[in-house]
């Protein structure tokens, strides 16, 4: 018998709304909410044996302590299995249901699968291995959404391999050999024929969707600006304080410039892993040009640098690791009077 | 990062070599430089050399931070400087 213990938020559990959803994680015995409608599912396949609760606002502000507590609980349940929500569009119940399927299965490697609507952002739990099924954005759509969510879940924890074209989960990024009928140049010739022609094909490689970003206004007048420095080249103090990874960065860091006239070879280095750091070693400024910049502001073609220059390393990094990035100076230059931006990019 | 700066309203210049990528995923003030391991140098050249074509460059991205655009947009140095 299939132990399954399903997790909710604190509207879901029937314990309130946003007046509640400051609730730590705790634990029923039993199938709560929209846990009953999973146990007629089940039809003896197995049990609900019990229902984590968290409250939205709790997960969201300390996602790693939740994660803890949960685990906690987790711990003496014997659980095979772990369904997440529907979070339907619910943004922070989204995040929560995505991070507690990733947790359980990477860090505790019990099988788990969340549902969601597709463009809740928890999908980004998908990237780091979290097994999602999409569903609709409301929660009007739960008869329709369960049963997806259960049966990913039965599979999964039966060992049966998987994969997003058949079992209809949010693709993962996981790559995974195969044995193609055709040899490559056979299979590209056809597909272009078939684009010729007018035909469907499929692309063996989905290529990657960039929204657009409507332009900033531009300055009045840059002389009377504080431009800040903005690098992904992996220059940083020499000895890299804040361990910058030379691929796949995890984080982004600031350091002082004030007072400075120019990168001395030496005091400054590239930590990226992503290009021969020779040339720029030899002299930093040519992947940050405070030495110019500074002449300038001394001449008046600019107001001032800001005192800090921003720096990670843009080497495998993914998209949504650098948005976050880029957020994060924003609203730190914003709100410091800084007025645009110079990003170096290798 | 750049596409997030300028989300958030600050005029953002990408400075970078290769410009297609840049394009592709949507920087909308962009600056060809010269190398991947160089964006504001050229080692090729003296020091002196060097630096003045830095501030060409840096001239160049200058003028596109007060220039209105409309979408992803290059704003070429002159090469001879």
């Amino acid at each position: 018998m299939l132990r399954i213990v399903h997790y909710i938020n604190q509207f879901f559990a029937g314990l309130g709304g946003e007046e509640k959803a400051d609730l730590k994680p705790e634990i029923r015995t039993g199938p709560v909410g929209p846990g009953r409608l999973l146990q007629s599912l089940l039809r003896g396949k197995g049990e609900v044996v019990a229902t984590l609760i968290c409250g939205d606002t709790y997960f969201a502000e300390q996602p790693e302590e939740a994660c803890r507590r949960l685990a906690d609980l987790l711990f003496t349940l014997k659980a095979d299995l772990i369904l997440a929500g529907p979070a339907f569009a619910s943004g922070r119940y989204g995040l929560a249901c995505g991070e507690v399927a990733r947790m359980a299965l990477n860090e505790l490697a019990i099988p788990a699968v969340a549902a969601m609507h597709p463009e809740n952002p928890g999908v980004q739990a998908a990237a780091a291995g979290a097994y999602i099924v999409p569903c609709g954005s409301s929660a009007a759509s739960m008869k329709e959404a369960l049963p997806p969510l259960l049966a990913l879940g039965i599979k999964l924890a039966s060992g049966s391999a998987l994969s997003p074209d058949v079992d209809g989960y949010l693709p993962r990024g996981i790559r995974k050999n195969v044995t193609a009928d055709l040899p490559a140049a056979v299979r590209a010739v056809n597909m272009v024929l078939a684009k010729i022609a007018g035909r469907p094909f499929t692309s063996e490689i989905p290529l990657p969707q960039f929204d657009r970003v409507s332009p900033a206004p531009p300055v009045f007048d840059i002389r009377q600006a504080t431009v800040a420095l903005v690098t992904e080249s992996g220059l940083v103090p020499a000895g890299n304080p804040d361990r910058i990874e030379s691929s796949r960065a995890s984080h982004f860091a600031r350091y002082s410039i004030g007072g400075l006239g120019a990168f001395a070879s030496g005091k400054f280095e590239s930590v990226h892993g992503g290009y021969s750091t020779d040339l720029a070693n030899a002299d930093p400024n040519r992947l940050v040009p405070l030495d110019v910049a500074r002449r300038l502001q001394g001449a008046g073609g600019i107001a001032g640098l800001y005192d800090y220059y921003f720096t990670t390393v843009g080497n495998g990094t993914s998209v949504q690791k650098a948005q976050a990035f880029g957020r994060e100076i924003a609203a730190e230059i914003r709100s410091s009077g800084v007025k645009a931006a110079i990003l170096t990019a290798t | 990062m750049a596409k997030e700066l300028e989300r958030e309203g600050i005029p953002t210049v990408l400075l970078c070599n290769i410009v297609p990528i840049a394009l592709t995923v949507g920087a909308n003030r962009v600056v060809p430089t010269r190398g991947i391991q160089y964006p504001t140098g050229d080692p090729s050249l003296s020091r002196e050399q060097e630096q003045a074509w830095r501030e060409h460059l840096l001239m160049t991205a200058l003028k596109a931070l007060e220039t209105p655009v409309t979408g992803p947009t290059v704003f070429p140095p002159d090469p001879k400087e």
